[in-house]
């Protein structure tokens, strides 16, 4: 069998591919957005591009790492006003506006992953239960943090409750899907990479992973704090998205949505995160009228899932285009062995 | 010094009732290692049943509390058998968000069957204060902390004195183990989910008694609270649970009492994360060993 | 193999091609959703003989019990009007939408409505959402009317001085019920030591207590306590028995009236028997605390209950219960202001969803005098509604009209 050398594609074949195809995409969503769709369909589109960020960043720590933190919000929350924060009183002047807001985002995704790496060291030596209440704990200190930071230090910047305002509102389109595809690309390439299988390894089994030399804690704190870092990078776009800010919006149940999300498109696959991001966010949206049972729909799916298809609806399965095409390369020019492989 | 002990005394009995919740809580925890999120939602039925007893039936609150304690009884028992017992030998992550969607499924239904505002529910008993040497004692405190104690001691009785408590001890220590020397495990499973939720049920009654309104959501920060309550004290331990449940009730209501209410919440889990990192296994908890 | 490009190398050239893409794109942000704006406006406008407003409230989740009677009050409003012929022979369709008391959902359901072609907004309702409205809403300058948002910035921004032109509300700002109540307490009941407890976190009742302690101690009167608490607690006895030590004449409580039940019940459980004082929100109270404990203690409101009883008896006509508390009125008041605005455009012959018709609207009901059950009002340079506050007593555990104050 072996003796047949399997056909693949060439590295750079396969980036240019995909360049080529996140181009043709982005300029079909482009004239979509532009000639067919109206501003409440580009104002929910935008909304599915922030999910998607949030969920598949989640899908780090959950499908990836195999934890479960349940205080995803609060990073998006600590991403969201680092941006706000930054964009509304930029030093920068008014032509800058662009870079204040790309300098906005990365601070945002920043001070999240450092949040992620403080959080992270002493929530990842603990596991399963005790490391989803820690985080959910951390989670709701933040939001609480927040909506009383004011009374604190005695100053007005964040406005607690009463909801942080003007923020420009920059977010659109193109920044949205740029956004989700360097977070997909540098998610993919960090699980592709060395410290990507060291993170599944982790997960599979953990004593044999640190018996084999991996240093546990090193990559559980870093693929949490990557995870939290994108959490943030959505919560900045979030942000200069709705123009406004209030503490409430991040609470326990937003962590909840976005692993509904992940759960439901499969732990462990980005595709399957993607897909339910965007499911979850227009769905709700289609079914406005019968809003009444979307938490009991949710809430039974989640049941349900877990009962009769634990894995998500993916799985564990990522697309990949290069490997149809080589599966096809193969099949053509071999037949049986190519398939045998 | 009359308010310091006036508000250990409502620290107590707030503690008291987390304390309860606790134990539920632990003894779930500690014979199939689920942490269930649902647990406080439990209480928001046997909160709503009373409601429906007293205020709408009309019937006694003798009537409401047993109601309250049976629904909660048997709830619990049908989650276990439905949600559960299929995911018996799934991975921990997957039970956990069962629990979760279980605990939103029983909010969400009841907001929508009954609404989201609240349901006052009627006293129980009339509610008297006694003054002694200045300090105010409510009955209800009085009470609510003698349930709890008189609950952790018959507890204590039946995990170490009886049969059931021994199966339910051998299944928490070793399942299969416990299966091979003929103990059914299914039904004692079924019997500490019983036993929990009844203390749930309990639980439920004293918290009207102190704050008589039934919302969809009450269940949720109770529980959460009631959990840290278990991980403080050691989980899988009677007396941590109550440890635990009162230490964290006393703390509440001092945060509260020197002016920082606003931080209550934050304090509660800032304390849990500390007691996690310093002593991972809480107060009275024993250290599990990983077995390869 | 070997690779040409190194990741690293891409990585970073996908770097620049990112901050190169935000640059761009920033820059035309602000005319494609000019454009957007306005191609909606035109289709919209299409509709002949109906005039849509929307209306944006939670009708479900957590305060979907407020959202409810807004709407529901509104509804009343638009349904009367309607039977009686609509206005200049026009039907009001309302565009009813849920957002689940979430900012997100709100400013989704806006757009949506905005894409539908409505010329008015009655909504939205609690001040989080709301605020997010309002800034969406200056785009379109949209008139919009909200029933029961009671936070200054919603209409009035202090960081920037700038009024929201288009924006009203029918509910009294929290200022200005802090300051009523501590005049009444200290003018009218002759207090001179009183305690607060308020939820924290929560403009609306951070906005009253601050206001009551500022008006009371400037009027000469002391404060003796000063207790909060945050959202979704239930136990208040701490604060209470802190309240208790310090012994006060009298207890300010501007919660809300599911708080207020359980605060009245901890009050009595810990020994603490002095009246108590509330504001707009405890319109509802009644079935949640007992005749005792609301014995001697007034609360000030939008709404005096018996002052519209054919309101009253509509509302129960309608929906088959008493109106469920202050919201509801304040909704009908919230789509009576909206008609108003929409009859003065309609007989300047506008054009419905145009922008002068918009313009035509806010011009009529910032000039106007509007007629509600809750009062006849009129807008103040913030466009907050001036008028008098009811002061309500009770009797054997019912609200009832002590006064106007």
């Amino acid at each position: 069998m072996y003796t047949v050398k399997r056909k693949t594609l060439k590295m750079q074949l396969r980036w240019s591919i995909n360049a080529v195809l996140i181009c043709a995409l982005f300029l079909a969503l482009n004239l979509l957005t532009q000639n067919v769709l109206s501003t409440y369909q580009n104002k929910v589109l935008l909304l599915v591009g922030i999910n998607m960020i949030l969920a598949v960043s989640l899908n780090v720590a959950t499908g990836y790492l195999g934890q479960l933190p349940l205080g995803h919000a609060g990073f998006m929350a600590v991403g969201a006003y680092t941006c706000a924060l930054f964009t509304k009183y930029s030093p920068l002047p008014e032509n800058l506006n662009g870079l204040s807001f790309a300098l906005g985002l990365f601070l945002g995704a920043v001070m999240a992953g450092v949040f992620g790496i403080l959080i992270g060291i002493p929530a990842l030596r603990l596991t399963g239960d005790y490391l989803a209440i820690l985080t959910l704990g951390f989670g709701e200190i933040i939001r609480i943090t927040l909506n009383n930071i004011d009374d604190v230090l005695g100053f007005d910047l964040f406005y607690g409750s009463r909801g942080l305002k003007n923020i420009p509102k920059y977010s659109n389109y193109w920044t949205v899907f740029l956004c989700v595809v360097i977070t997909c690309f540098a998610i993919h390439a960090m699980m592709k990479s060395r410290h990507g299988r060291a993170v599944l390894a982790i997960r599979d089994n953990e004593i044999a992973a640190e018996s084999c030399g991996i240093q546990t804690t090193y990559y559980k704190v870093m693929a949490f704090s990557f995870s939290a870092a994108f959490a943030g990078l959505a919560g900045g776009l979030y942000a200069c998205y709705l123009g406004v800010l209030d503490p409430g919006s991040f609470g326990f149940m937003k962590s909840i949505e976005i692993l509904v999300m992940v759960v439901l498109g499969g732990m462990g696959s980005m595709l399957g995160s993607i897909l339910s991001a965007g499911v979850l966010t227009i769905l709700p949206e289609a079914l406005r009228s019968f809003a009444d049972y979307r938490m009991v729909i949710y809430s039974l799916v989640l049941v349900l899932m877990m009962i009769f298809r634990p894995g998500g609806l993916l799985g564990s399965y990522d697309f990949s285009l290069s490997r149809i095409i080589e599966k096809a390369m193969n099949w053509k020019s071999t037949g049986k062995e190519g398939a045998d492989q | 010094m009359t308010v310091f002990f006036s508000q250990l005394i409502n620290g107590l009995s707030l503690g008291s009732i987390y304390a309860l919740i606790a134990l539920g809580y632990s003894m779930v925890y500690g014979i199939i290692l689920l942490l269930n999120f649902a647990h406080g939602d439990i209480i928001m039925v046997g909160a709503y049943m009373s409601w429906f007893v007293m205020s709408q039936l009309g019937l006694g609150p003798v009537t409401a509390v047993c109601a309250s304690v049976i629904t909660c009884t048997v709830l619990g028992v049908v989650i276990e058998k439905i949600a559960y017992t299929p995911l018996r030998s799934a991975p921990r992550i997957s039970l956990l968000i069962t629990a979760i969607g279980v605990s939103f499924f029983l909010e969400y239904t009841t907001e929508l069957l009954l609404g989201s505002g609240a349901k006052v529910i009627p006293a129980y008993f009339e509610a008297r204060a006694f003054r002694l040497g200045g300090v105010n004692l409510g009955l209800t405190s009085i009470i609510t902390l003698a349930v709890t104690v008189a609950s952790m001691l018959a507890l204590s009785f039946l995990v170490r004195q009886t049969r059931l408590g021994k199966a339910m001890r051998a299944v928490s220590e070793d399942m299969d183990a416990a299966r091979l020397m003929g103990v059914n495990v299914n039904s004692t499973i079924s019997f500490t989910f019983a036993v929990g939720s009844a203390l749930a049920g309990i639980g439920s009654v004293l918290y009207c008694c102190s704050y008589p309104q039934a919302t969809p959501t009450m269940g949720s920060m109770l529980g959460l609270k009631a959990f840290v309550a278990a991980v403080l004290g050691g989980i899988g331990s009677i007396p941590g649970a109550m440890i635990g449940g009162l230490a964290i009730g006393v703390c509440e209501s001092f945060v509260s009492a020197i002016g920082l209410s606003a931080w209550r919440d934050a304090v509660t889990f800032a304390i849990l994360i500390l007691v996690l990192l310093i002593k991972p296994t809480g107060f009275l908890g024993r250290k599990v060993q990983e077995k390869v | 193999m070997k690779k040409l490009i190194s990741r690293r190398q891409f990585l970073a050239a996908a770097g620049v091609v990112a901050a190169a893409g935000v640059l761009t794109a920033c820059g035309s942000s602000s005319e494609s959703t000019g454009a957007a704006a306005s191609t909606a406006g035109s289709t919209a406008a299409a509709g002949g003989d109906t005039i849509k407003i929307g209306m944006l409230a939670p009708l479900t989740g957590d305060v979907s019990i407020y959202g409810l009677a807004v709407s529901n009050g509104a509804q009343l409003y638009i349904e009367q009007v309607n039977a009686a012929g609509g206005i200049n022979g026009k039907q009001i369709e309302v565009q009813l939408m849920d957002e689940q008391g979430d900012a997100t959902q709100a400013v989704n359901c806006f757009t949506q409505m905005v894409d539908n072609g409505i010329t008015a907004l009655i909504g939205d309702v609690t001040t989080g959402p709301t605020l997010a409205v309002v800034a969406e809403s200056q785009e379109y300058n949209m008139p919009m009317v909200s029933a029961s948002a009671t936070a200054e910035a919603v209409t009035y921004d202090a960081e920037t001085d700038t009024v929201y032109t288009n924006v009203f509300r029918t509910t009294f700002t929290d200022p200005y019920q802090g300051i009523k109540m501590a005049d009444y307490a200290y003018e009218k009941l002759g207090y001179t030591k009183a305690a607060v407890i308020f939820q924290k976190g929560a403009d609306y009742n951070e906005g009253l207590a601050e206001n009551f302690e500022l008006e009371f101690a400037a009027n000469g009167g002391e404060i003796v306590a000063s207790e909060s608490y945050s959202e979704g607690d239930v136990d208040f006895k701490t604060q209470l028995t802190t309240i208790l030590n310090a012994n006060p004449e009298v207890v300010f409580c501007p919660n809300y009236y599911e708080d207020v039940g359980q605060i009245l019940a901890q009050a009595e459980s810990v020994g603490l028997d002095v009246p108590f004082l509330g504001g707009d929100g405890w319109d509802g109270v009644t079935g949640y605390a007992t005749a005792d404990q609301v014995a001697d203690s007034f609360f000030c409101a939008n709404y005096a209950v018996g002052a519209a009883p054919e309101f009253e008896s509509a509302y129960e006509e309608k929906y088959g219960e008493t109106y469920p508390n202050g919201f509801a009125p304040l909704g009908y008041d919230a789509a009576v202001t909206v008609c108003y605005g929409l009859a003065a455009a309609e007989e300047a012959g506008l054009e419905p969803a145009t922008d002068e018709y918009k313009q035509a609207v806010i011009d009529a009901i910032k000039n106007g005098t509007i007629e509600g059950v809750t009062g006849t009002f009129t807008f103040d340079e913030h466009n907050n509604p001036v008028k008098t506050a009811a002061i309500l007593a009770f009797d054997n555990g019912a609200a009832i009209l002590k006064e106007q104050y």
